[in-house]
């Protein structure tokens, strides 16, 4: 088991490499820096520089270096001092601006990953063992719905309706008293009253999509001999689908850690853009548009980085669930 | 009602499953007795509804099942009691699976979960059924892996069920159902899924641990050899009706149903086949082979550069192998499972790339020898031309979303370019020649049962007008009625092609049916090579000898496998 561990982690080690060189690239690939789309902003603004400013500025910012010395600046600074650049557009180290916004984002990731896992296992088994009954149509309905609309026309519909019923302050996952106070119950508390919108849109789609995968899943388990074996054991039913066919049909759960993370960042950029939340996914966009090329290249790399512990994570635990998986 | 050694009556028993279109009555009145000490075996081809009775007593039934009639009348401490009376799920029901009757089934593979150890999976039978402590539900465990000979019984309890072979997990298997001592025991298909030397071990520890408990058995089986060998009373099957009842000896001698007499010669028939076919007149010395494989080897996993584990001298799979194949010769292959048949007869076709030794083809008399491992991509896509295949699972190995006509036009369309009328004329001729209707050719393969399925497979490997073919277990998931139909085309199609067959096989009565020569492969080496008769009947060396006195005899006036080697003899 830790030699498999370990051949996990060290096959990691030039994924990540590729990884950097990748988000690297696709920073420099649109033409122009960070200056050029600055200053196009501010010539829009009637605003003017000199030719001699702008070299000062390129060069101050290592613009004027080849791609590859500036990728090597970068990737020691992230390795030696865990430096990640500087964000030009918010004058900030990338690391605070990163860590702040990362730390909401795994809130937010983890809260809706678990209502995920709590309302398909259940809705999946009954799925599954009442197959082409009335709940699993209205179940498979429901799920379809959820699969098609629009997160963000579900996060406008919730924030209406919260706002109008509830008479709450919605946007953000903290009312604004709160955003700079310490810690503190009643923060927690204001918290959770914000979270349960953004966790709810979030969630609805992966559920949807992890009821039909463990309801396929747990119906071919069904017809296996091991579960005729088992009732012929004389092994309750209820019990007996839990400890065995369900067990085996949890793989694609587990998997589910490995995507939900990076789709989290990026896939649901719209729903945060909406709600306002202070999650990765608009600020990247926005590091994109403005070419800022340190703070969009860290949070691509982050991404890459918070996938493949993901993966890794699951895979661990994949083999702690599948002896199968462990003895090859 | 009941004689006081009759421990479980079925009376009328009727099953019904409701599908889409219509009601299919699986099972209909059947009635029968099961007897303290004695064994009732239940006969008849797949879909014969065998399997669903046995179920029933259990009252385990398949979804769109339901009992509709009958009684199951199982002997208790207070007279008699009616399982079909009580709810699918009741106490009373969980109380008598496993607890009175115990099942083991076909696949050892799937029947037992993988991802449990075997151990905890008896000390849940265990436990459900009698109240005791963990400590002694694992002591009472390693007892029963004792008692069905796994040996290091205390370890083994801890493996998982893919580090057991397949005896060792039929024999798990065997433990986990008489766990509670169940006067009843059900055995549905319990050793077809094993070698022929592992069944005769499998049954042989049945049969005594039968004797020592004095449990009533249910064996169902389409083999009617090993009916001869365990059985005290047969019921014939047919369309879920019990068509002929008696004891054994009356029904292999004095049989009255046809349907029984059908599949007694099917049976018969290929105890005794070999003499049908004149030996050709190629096979004299003075012919040469058209292929022959000299020293032969393959080593899997040869220890990889990373992560290597010490010592790893990766697995021989064929040990320096050496066969020629001469024109219009059926070559056999046999041995047990793991024996390096099929990887030996992959490495001719080298779909697997042999780690040593050489394969030499021979188109004809007059071409010169191709030596076929050193062949490039091109001449060997020519070779696969002349050399095919037909494999074992009629049902994976055709596409399901291809027609017929698709499925036998492929090699025709890929190697030979046919196209439109052409390739209708050609899978027309071929499908008469295997005995389908030409007009089925539109058909996907669902449509098709298992035998068809195999025709359908040996038109294709025919397309191309092949020199030899490669029968790789082909008749294994047959029914034995099925299977004569198949062998007797295979020689019907040799006799007017002149092909070659090498034919591998662990069913050592269809070898000697079908076969001129045959080799015994063990442990990756050919033990002996010889005439076809010779090898059955008096085979010269003491492998060969065991594995031929393992094979069941479908007479039971005449055992054959309780008498035979085993192991620790030769």
């Amino acid at each position: 088991m830790l030699a498999y561990v370990a051949k996990r982690v060290l096959y990691m080690i030039p994924t990540l490499f590729g990884m950097s060189l990748i988000a690297f690239m696709i920073i420099q690939l649109p033409p122009g820096d960070y200056l050029t789309s600055l200053l196009s902003t501010m010539a829009d603004g009637g605003q003017n520089l000199d030719e001699a400013t702008i070299a000062r500025l390129r060069a101050q910012y290592g613009l004027d270096q080849p791609a590859y010395v500036q990728y090597f600046v970068w990737i020691t600074g992230i390795l030696t001092r865990g430096d990640f650049g500087y964000s030009f557009e918010w004058n900030q180290p990338v690391s605070t601006l990163i860590w702040d916004r990362m730390g909401s984002t795994l809130l937010i990731s983890l809260a809706s990953l678990l209502l995920v896992w709590a309302i398909s296992l259940p809705i999946g088994i009954y799925s599954a063992v009442r197959r082409h009954s009335f709940g699993d149509h209205a179940f498979t309905l429901l799920g379809f719905i959820g699969l098609a609309v629009p997160n963000f026309i579900m996060a406008l519909t919730l924030m209406y309706t919260s706002y109008r019923f509830l008479g709450q302050s919605v946007g953000g996952i903290s009312s604004p008293a709160f955003v700079d106070a310490p810690w503190s119950l009643a923060k927690l508390l204001d918290m959770l009253s914000h979270m349960w919108i953004p966790v709810i849109v979030i969630a609805m789609s992966g559920t949807a999509a992890m009821i039909r995968i463990l309801r396929a899943n747990l119906s071919d388990e069904l017809s296996k001999p091991y579960v005729v074996t088992a009732r012929a054991k004389g092994l309750p039913e209820r019990e007996m689908i839990l400890k065995y066919p369900v067990r085996i049909a949890l793989n694609p759960f587990v998997s589910s850690i490995g995507w939900v993370l990076p789709d989290l960042v990026s896939g649901v950029t719209i729903t945060a853009i909406v709600l306002n939340l202070p999650t990765a996914g608009p600020l990247l966009l926005r590091a994109l548009v403005g070419q800022d090329m340190y703070l969009a290249g860290s949070f691509i790399l982050l991404m890459g980085v918070l996938t493949l512990v993901g993966m890794l994570i699951s895979d661990i635990l994949l083999a702690v669930l599948d002896p199968r998986i462990r003895f090859n | 009602m009941t004689k006081p050694d009759t421990l479980l009556s079925v009376r009328n028993l009727s099953i019904d499953f409701h599908l889409r279109t219509h009601v299919l009555h699986a099972v209909r009145n059947v009635s029968f007795d099961l007897k303290r000490g004695q064994t009732m075996a239940l006969v008849g081809e797949s879909g014969s509804g065998k399997s669903v009775t046995a179920r029933a007593l259990m009252r385990i039934i398949d979804k769109p099942g339901r009992m509709i009639g009958g009684q199951i009348l199982l002997d208790g401490p207070n007279g008699p009691v009616d399982v079909a009376r009580f709810k699918e799920g009741s106490r009373e029901v969980l109380a008598i699976r496993g607890g009175r009757i115990g099942l083991i089934f076909q696949e050892p593979m799937s029947s037992l979960s993988p991802v449990h150890t075997i151990g905890s999976q008896i000390v849940e039978a265990v436990r459900l059924h009698r109240r005791v402590s963990k400590s002694e539900a694992r002591a009472r465990c390693v007892e029963l892996l004792r008692q069905v000979e796994i040996p290091q019984p205390e370890l083994m309890a801890d493996r998982y069920t893919f580090e057991f072979s397949g005896g060792m997990r039929q024999r798990a298997m065997i433990a986990m159902a008489l766990a509670c001592d169940p006067q009843v025991l059900i055995a549905d298909e319990p050793t077809t899924a094993l070698d022929v030397t592992t069944q005769a071990e499998i049954l042989d520890l049945i049969k005594r641990l039968q004797d020592a408990r004095g449990m009533a058995m249910l064996l169902i089986t389409h083999d009617m050899g090993i009916v001869a060998e365990v059985a005290d009373d047969v019921a014939v099957m047919r369309f879920g009706k019990i068509v002929e009842q008696g004891p054994v000896d009356d029904i292999f001698h004095a049989s009255q149903h046809p349907y029984t007499r059908q599949l007694l010669d099917a049976t018969v028939k290929l105890e005794s086949g070999a003499a049908i076919r004149a030996l050709p007149a190629s096979l004299t010395p003075s012919v040469e082979p058209v292929l022959s494989v000299r020293n032969l080897t393959k080593i899997y996993g040869a220890p990889s550069r990373m992560f290597a584990r010490s010592g790893g001298r990766g697995l021989v799979a064929v040990d320096d192998a050496s066969l020629d194949l001469f024109p219009g010769e059926n070559l056999g292959i046999v041995g047990e499972s793991g024996s390096g048949k099929t990887t030996l007869g992959r490495m001719i076709l080298r779909i697997v790339e042999p780690t040593s030794g050489t394969v030499t083809y021979r188109a004809d008399a007059t071409s010169a020898p191709v030596d076929v491992t050193a062949l490039g991509k091109v001449d060997l896509r020519r070779y696969h031309q002349d050399v095919r295949l037909i494999f074992q699972d009629p049902f994976a190995s055709l596409n399901p979303r291809m027609t017929v006509k698709q499925i036998i036009g492929d090699p025709l369309v890929i190697s030979k370019g046919m196209s439109g009328k052409a390739v209708e004329v050609r899978v027309a001729e071929l499908m008469g020649k295997v005995g389908l209707d030409p007009l089925a050719m539109e058909r996907y393969p669902h449509a098709f049962s298992g035998g068809q399925r195999q025709r359908i497979g040996i038109a294709r490997a025919l397309a191309l007008n092949p020199t030899v073919i490669v029968a790789d277990e082909a008749t294994s998931a047959l029914d034995v009625s099925i299977r004569s139909q198949i062998l007797d085309l295979m020689i019907d199609i040799q006799k007017q092609l002149h092909l070659s067959f090498i034919f591998i096989s662990h069913d050592i009565s269809v070898v000697r049916y079908f076969c001129d020569r045959v080799a015994v492969m063990h442990r990756g080496k050919i033990v002996e090579v010889g005439d076809a008769e010779t090898i059955c009947t008096n085979p010269s060396q003491p492998y060969t000898r065991r594995l031929i006195s393992s094979v069941p005899n479908p007479d039971p006036r005449n055992k054959r496998m309780l008498h035979r080697l085993r192991t620790d003899q030769v």
